[in-house]
């Protein structure tokens, strides 16, 4: 039977839709709009006219030799979701969900954001289809991705920083499901990952699979065969379900998501959710989630904001549930160094959740040995990173002010 | 929905007597677990016909900057679900109106449905109400509140069709709670019209108890409520006023908010 099919609420026993009553009104427009789109040929022109022109699709993929040194000789091959405007994948869901605001007729979008990249898409889209746009984002993420904030800003949107709970992406959710509830006659919300309550799961995993769909075909093209193994770093989960979905039905790929194992898995500083978590419901979904035994929240650690979640994407559940995907955990500083190390073998400065994949990959790589080809998906770029990355490794001159 | 509970007698007996039932909410665990207790006391003596205790969670998505500092502050104080029946039990044992636990669904998930409604049952609760389950997603709480008699709220917004409307009729037991304006819990100036044209619409599914809530914070608006539903609940007002004046302070305005129903009888 075909994974590739399946279409939400539910994906096994995780999904769902767990809102309050006033959100489904919205939930019911969305999901309603989002069928008659995705039968739409004028929907998927108008899609993929912007995907072309605008967002610079397809994607290349690009192999890393001397990055594969170090993984043990196998063969690693980047998607270069990087190379996207913008700077990441999320652009390919949030034009998607740009497209369906403009059908329903809404005026203002709201989004959450962690690393920045899902808010600056969503300016973006906001700008370039003259919508009001506001977007929430924990005030811990707003000091550690200072660059993205400047340019939502830059892009004319209003960024809301949120000062309850943990400050990061789960608060910035909530703030963002309370201005839905309240505004949401005239305010659609663009979710940025594929968690969340239906139909978001599915519909953005829809926008992402384009990723997996390219880079499918570039391989073979490439190589003459399928890889044998496909890595992503997962957050919430879009640009790992974006690049998985195309090989579900490969039995022979094997799937790999990491996730942010922050100062170790087995500490209280991560966020591998699938890895130490368990099922339950938040923001809408039952899924995987990081909490103590009376289902409060736990605060999720990782050096990477777009990571920094203690929920994960319904499907992801599971993946992880039938053995289709694998998750494991990767810590800050295994990632920080492949980012490093990504850096100087290729010239290629990765996103630091991207870098996590790479990290991963590069054990992959070691226990799969040199016969092996892995896709990663290489889902962001470092700029918005460069602070953080300077402070890890010391980069700022002593005594200089370079900022 | 069936009228064989507590909750629905007792709102029953207040609209025959000519007004209709105060509700009012207080989270468990604020100012502390003793305070949060004393001051429930305080409401049903100062004339709240219902209590509402919330259970202060992680990630409450329907509820406004007051409740929030209020359930935030009781978790960092250290909150246990297990207070959330210490707190009916000490409460059932000293007023008898009904007293129902208003929480978010991932709790209850994770202490076991039917061991919280088992558990809940015993403390002497009412019933639940759950502002992020709606009924299609609630089939083992239907199952469990069935098993053990509790009342279960589900909201019905100015948004909800009609035939969801009816799902929330048909779903609940004790009343069903009419969000009266699109938004989360917070004083407002002016309770939304939409409060009216809601609770019509959910007698016309065949609703014979529901409480509006959401917005309401004086005498006045608890007069005005009453004037088309059965019941007014008021939720961020009495916060504010346990956390600025203590219980006596929630008592006092108990009391001011009480004189609304005589308002509404005199209307
Ligand atoms: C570059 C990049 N990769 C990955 C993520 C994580 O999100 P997801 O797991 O939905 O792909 C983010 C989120 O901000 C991101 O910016």
């Amino acid at each position: 039977m075909s994974l590739r099919t399946e279409a939400g609420p539910y994906f096994g026993e995780f999904g769902g839709r767990f809102v309050p009553e006033s959100l489904i009104a919205a939930l019911d427009e969305l999901s309603a709009a989002y069928e008659v789109a995705r039968n739409d040929p004028a929907f998927a022109a108008e899609l993929t006219e912007l995907l072309t022109n605008y967002v610079g699709r397809p994607s290349v993929i690009t192999e890393v030799p001397r990055f594969a040194e170090h993984a043990g000789g196998a063969r690693i091959i980047l998607k270069r979701e990087d190379l996207n405007h913008t700077g990441s994948h999320k652009v390919n869901n949030v034009l998607g969900q740009a497209i369906l605001t403009k059908r329903i007729g809404k005026t203002r979008v709201i989004a959450e954001t962690g690393a920045g990249q899902h808010g600056v898409a969503t300016a973006t889209a906001a700008a370039l289809f003259g919508l009001e746009c506001v977007i929430y984002m924990g005030e811990v993420d707003t000091e550690r991705q200072a660059l993205n904030v400047a340019r939502m800003r830059l892009l004319g949107a209003e960024v809301i920083p949120v000062t309850a709970g943990s400050r990061t992406l789960k608060d910035a959710i909530n703030e963002a499901l309370r201005d839905w509830v309240t505004n949401v006659e005239h305010t659609n919300y663009i979710f940025g990952t594929v968690a969340g309550p239906h139909p978001f799961p599915a519909m953005v995993r829809d926008f992402q699979k384009i990723i997996g769909e390219e880079a499918r075909e570039q391989v073979l093209a490439l190589t003459g065969r399928l890889p044998d193994a496909v890595a992503a770093c997962v957050g919430g989960g879009s640009n790992a379900m974006g690049i998985f979905h195309a090989f579900l039905d490969d039995q022979d790929v094997a799937l790999y998501g990491f996730e942010a194992g922050g100062e170790g898995a087995g500490t209280p500083r991560t966020a591998a959710t699938i890895t130490v978590g368990r099922p339950g419901v938040l923001h809408g979904a039952r899924s995987y989630l990081l909490q103590d035994e009376d289902g409060q929240t736990v605060e999720s650690h990782s050096i990477s904001a777009g990571l920094d979640y203690p929920g994960v994407g319904p499907e992801h559940s599971w993946l992880a549930s039938i053995h289709r995907a694998q998750y494991r955990p990767v810590t800050d500083d295994a990632a920080m160094q492949a980012l490093r190390l990504l850096s100087r073998t290729e010239g290629i400065i990765p996103a630091i959740e991207s870098a996590h994949a790479l990290a991963g990959a590069l054990d992959l790589g070691r226990e799969l040995g040199p016969d092996a080809t892995i896709l990663v998906n290489l889902s962001g770029r470092g700029d918005k990173d460069m602070e953080t990355a300077a402070r890890y490794f010391d980069l700022i001159d002593e005594g200089a002010r370079q900022s | 929905m069936t009228a064989t509970s507590a909750t629905a007698s007792t709102i029953r007996a207040r609209v025959d007597a000519g007004s209709g039932a105060l509700v009012g909410y207080l989270p468990v665990g604020f100012p502390s677990l003793g305070g949060s207790i004393d001051a429930a006391v305080a409401l049903v003596e100062n004339g709240v016909d219902i209590l509402e205790l919330g259970l202060p969670y992680s990630d409450p998505v329907m509820d406004g900057p007051v409740i929030q500092a209020a359930t935030q502050r009781a978790l960092a104080d250290g909150f246990r679900l297990r207070d959330g029946f210490t707190a009916v039990q000490a409460i059932a044992q000293q007023v008898s109106a009904p007293i129902l636990i208003m929480t978010y669904w991932n709790p209850v998930v994770q202490f076991g449905v039917d061991r919280f409604a088992d558990e809940l049952a015993a403390a002497g609760g009412a019933g639940l109400i759950t502002p992020d389950l709606i009924p299609d997603e609630a089939s083992t709480w239907l199952d469990a509140s069935e098993r053990v008699g509790l009342d279960r709220v589900f909201l019905a917004a100015p948004s909800s069709t009609d035939a969801r409307l009816r799902r929330s009729v048909e779903a609940s037991r004790g009343f069903v709670y009419a969000v009266s304006t699109m938004g989360i819990t917070g004083a407002r100036a002016d309770v939304d019209q939409a409060a009216r044209g809601l609770v019509g619409r959910l007698r016309e599914q065949g609703a014979d108890s529901t409480c509006v809530g959401i917005g309401i914070s004086t005498a006045a608006q608890v007069a005005e409520v009453l004037e088309y539903a059965d019941g007014a609940i008021v939720g961020s007002a009495i916060v504010k006023a346990l956390g600025d004046g203590g219980v006596e302070a929630a008592g006092e305005l108990a009391a001011e908010l009480a004189t609304g129903k005589q308002l509404a009888r005199s209307a």
